[in-house]
């Protein structure tokens, strides 16, 4: 089946069979291989996208349900090749051991200071919860999402 | 020559193994030691730097290139900056002293005259036209490194020493192609593997026609003997036929595994090999004996990635691309199980997620060289699923540790036995164990002789089993159980987490028995004063001073080891609040590690090393069931999350008139005994098995 739906601000269409996960379209079809394969059962987070706004799963959401819909995976982040203030913040932090949680964790954050410039510690903790980091690198990123916030909001990060 | 020079440069002695000059003015280091996560590339990078007088943008680093870097075996043990990076070091300061040499010849002058600034050369402080790449063409670096160049001291560093960020990171928070499981080129055909459920099973019957029907695409099956494939241009449709597979194989002769296995328990009544060490068997009959019993159960590296590999076999040459700790061994190893000679093969080294030790990596690359070996010319990408790396990556062993301990008369251990029940703790191929995929070929390995690393060389189960404190007589005695029931390999620090965590509880509760406090315990049998250093400061920190009664339910606990008893020192004090479960509110660590290269990035490794110890003793088990390894998903195999990890405040005493240290393991068994001893403390009563259950909890209360 073909179907099209708008990724990091382009409409693409894609050809896929009835079943396929958004996951496999986006890297295997799209080469957006930013948004990474952890579990494929919901468990880890290293997958998450946005779709219309929201942070979604991609491991295990079938693609066909995207028809017309609005996809941000982590490429999507930086305008023109630029880092947001999210990813600086991540790098001033040194937020990550190997990174490989971090594409999903990213979305997740994305989502969140988009409807909360201002979040509690404990908000970004409800808001990271679902994801998994194997590398215990949690107190960096937990920092990291309060400095962008403070840096978003026009405060010194 | 001076003293005896790290290991990596008697294996690696041409300077061409190390350092090349480029012809874009920058300098290319190569070492064998790979980039897991901890951040080793950046501080290499920051150490030929450093000693090479060059903006650290204008060194490249080489990582685990079997073609044109060293053979450093495998990035393991905290050894990647005491000889990884002492190698580099010495091999910068020769080739720098060469340079210089050479420099001085075409200005007429004497080395001494000249001074290296951002690579340039200058005598008297003026610019002299010469750099290290006017005169790199006369530099022969065909030869062997002579090492008696003296690297700079510790208070001319400029970079090490200094929080230069990670190099890899920009790219892994922007969504790069970072990893190895993103190199997706077309034509590129993706595999999967159908598991031997166990070494010696046999496969019986294999619905292929199901399995095919199931993919839903064009798929190859290959099958040779035990070991099956299956192959297409889509990855989707090779990952359908191996879900499928599971359901349509028959196996026979398959090992079955039972709940009372998974337990440390189990082991004391299995066939061991005694590994006696130490002092001489302690006076009998024993005065004022004090014996307890600790326990850790098998537990995962549970990367966050499943393992992947990339292979290619085209016109008689492999060349693999692995995210395993060792390419040069990874090359030796696909060399013996493919019947290829060393030369027909490269192994380049590229980024996974974070290993922890020995996981299925290896393992992958062997699925995908067996693979590419049968369809050459093409690129073939293996990914393990989540399932598999859950159920088949080799686990950090269970340890069963008593100890004895013979008081004197002031209450003090006066001989001291730890005594341990373990599996091996490493079972890499080649070395006590094989590739994966070998077992289910038509001529599987023979069964290795499980052995362990011996205490001089850091130990395995041994790893950390002697007390730092002094103590007048101790002892090891290892039983090392020869047929544990799943394949058990390295895991960050091997058997220093429980032993540490059994050590530092008894002392605990020595201190109780004389109604001592237990950190004036310590300090008086404890005559190291980095050690005394370190559990004073961390004392300060948690306000131990204040530590209030035990039993209230909110505890404060210590922990402190050595890693090794020769790499870096560190101290921590945890505070915990108990009801049901144990919640690890905060964390202070105070390590000395000597020479510190990148003092953020040591401590990003500190404070990783703690939530996973606290993981490992709070959560993890890896458990049996009839076909073997049963938690196979983050659900049945839960580890720390964002709402448990407690704040950590980490920090690094200035340590740089001692060499480096290596400290990416040392926090983790000091960690463990910190939660131990606070939850025994807010709790009035010890829990001596990990992890700690709600059952173990109300245990230990009753």
């Amino acid at each position: 089946m073909s179907l099209s739906f708008t990724v990091n601000g382009e409409t693409r269409t894609v050809e896929a069979a009835a079943g396929t996960s958004l996951l496999d379209v986006l890297r295997n079809h799209l080469g957006l291989v930013g948004t990474r394969f952890g579990c494929g059962l919901e468990q880890c987070g290293s997958c998450m996208v946005l779709v219309d706004g929201e942070p979604v799963h991609a491991c295990s959401r079938d693609v066909s349900t995207l028809a017309g819909r609005t996809v941000t995976t982590i490429e999507g982040l930086s305008s023109d090749g630029k880092r947001q203030p999210l990813q600086q913040a991540f790098l001033d932090e040194q937020a990550g051991q190997c990174g490989y949680c971090l594409s999903g964790i990213l979305i997740s954050a994305k989502a969140l200071l988009d409807r909360n410039p201002r979040p509690s510690r404990a908000d970004i903790v409800a808001a990271l919860d679902r994801h998994l980091c194997r590398c215990g690198a949690h107190q960096r990123i937990l920092r990291a999402v309060e400095r962008a916030a403070a840096v978003m909001r026009g405060e010194a990060g | 020559m001076t003293a005896a020079l790290p290991t990596s440069l008697i294996e690696n002695p041409r300077l061409d193994r190390w350092i090349r000059f480029l012809p874009d003015r920058t300098v290319r280091i190569a070492s064998g030691k790979v980039e897991i996560g901890q951040g080793i590339v950046t501080a290499l990078g920051q150490i030929a730097a450093d000693e090479l007088d060059l903006p650290y943008g204008r060194v490249v680093v080489l990582s685990g290139d079997t073609a044109e870097g060293p053979d450093e075996l495998y990035t393991s043990s905290s050894h990647s900056i005491e000889i990884g990076g002492s190698s580099i070091r010495l091999i910068c300061a020769e080739v720098r002293a060469n340079a210089l040499e050479r420099a001085a010849l075409r200005l007429n002058c004497s080395p001494t005259d000249l001074a290296v600034v951002e690579g340039r050369f200058l005598q008297c402080g003026a610019e002299t036209g010469q750099d290290y790449w006017t005169v790199a063409g006369e530099i022969d670096l065909t030869q062997n490194v002579k090492g008696t160049a003296t690297p700079k001291a510790a208070s001319a560093h400029s970079i090490v020493g200094q929080d230069v960020p990670r190099r890899d990171l920009p790219a892994k928070v922007s969504g790069g192609a970072a990893f190895i499981h993103d190199v997706l080129t077309h034509g590129i055909l993706h595999a999967r593997v159908l598991r031997q459920p166990s070494p010696g099973a046999q496969l019986v019957s294999l619905g292929e026609a199901a399995i095919r029907r199931a993919a839903k695409g064009e798929i190859q099956i290959l099958r040779e003997a035990n070991f099956v494939a299956f192959v297409s241009e889509a990855e989707s449709v090779a990952d359908a036929a191996a879900v499928a597979a599971e359901r349509q194989a028959r196996w026979d002769r398959v090992r079955k595994l039972t709940p009372e296995q998974q337990e440390a328990a189990w082991l004391r009544d299995q066939p061991s090999e005694e590994r006696p060490h130490g002092a001489a068997a302690a006076a009998s009959p024993p005065r004022n004996l004090v014996r307890a019993t600790y326990s850790r159960p098998y537990v995962a590296h549970a990367s966050l990635a499943p393992s992947c590999a990339l292979a290619e076999y085209r016109d008689g040459h492999l060349t693999v691309h692995s995210h395993g700790q060792g390419m040069h061994p990874l090359r030796r190893n696909l060399a013996a199980a493919l019947g290829l000679p060393i030369e027909a093969i490269t192994a380049r080294h590229l980024h996974g997620a974070g290993c922890y030790g020995h996981n299925g990596a290896d393992d992958a690359a062997m699925d995908a060289a067996l693979i590419a070996m049968r369809l050459p010319g093409r690129q073939i990408r293996v990914r393990w699923r989540r399932e598999e790396e859950f159920g088949f990556e080799p686990v950090g062993p269970a340890m069963l540790i008593t100890l004895h301990v013979q008081l004197d008369d002031r209450g003090y251990p006066a001989d001291w036995t730890t005594e341990i029940w373990s599996p091996t703790h490493v079972q890499r191929p080649g070395s006590g164990g094989a590739l994966l995929a070998s077992e289910a070929l038509a001529n599987p390995p023979p069964p290795a002789k499980p052995t362990d690393p011996p205490v001089e060389r850091g130990g395995g189960a041994t790893r950390n089993a002697i007390p730092l404190y002094d103590i007048p007589a101790h002892r090891i005695l290892h039983h090392l159980v020869l047929n544990p029931p799943v394949r058990t390999s390295a895991l960050r620090g091997l058997g220093a987490l429980p032993n540490v965590f059994a050590i530092e509880s008894m002392l605990d509760d020595l201190a109780a028995r004389i109604g001592q406090d237990p950190l004036a315990y310590r300090l008086a049998i404890l005559f190291d004063p980095r050690a005394r250093r370190l559990l004073e400061q961390a004392a300060l920190r948690c306000g131990w001073a204040s530590r209030g009664p035990a039993g209230t339910g909110k505890g404060l606990g210590l922990g402190f080891a050595r890693y090794k008893n020769r790499s870096a020192y560190a101290a921590v004090a945890a505070a915990v609040a108990v009801d049901e479960e144990v919640r690890v509110e905060r964390i202070w660590c105070v390590a000395d590690a000597g020479l510190v290269v990148n003092p953020d990035g040591a401590r990003n490794q500190l404070e990783g090393g703690i939530v996973q110890a606290i993981s490992w003793t709070l959560k993890e088990q890896v458990r049996f069931d009839e076909r073997g390894i049963a938690s196979r998903d983050w659900g049945s195999y839960p580890i720390l999350s964002f709402s448990e990890v407690p704040e950590m405040q980490v920090e690094l005493v200035d340590g740089a008139g001692n060499p480096a240290l290596g400290l990416g393991e040392c926090s983790c068994g000091p960690a463990a005994a910190a939660v131990g001893n606070a939850v025994a403390h807010a709790l009035g009563a010890r829990i001596h098995d990990m992890p700690f259950t709600r059952e173990r909890i109300v245990k230990a209360l009753l």
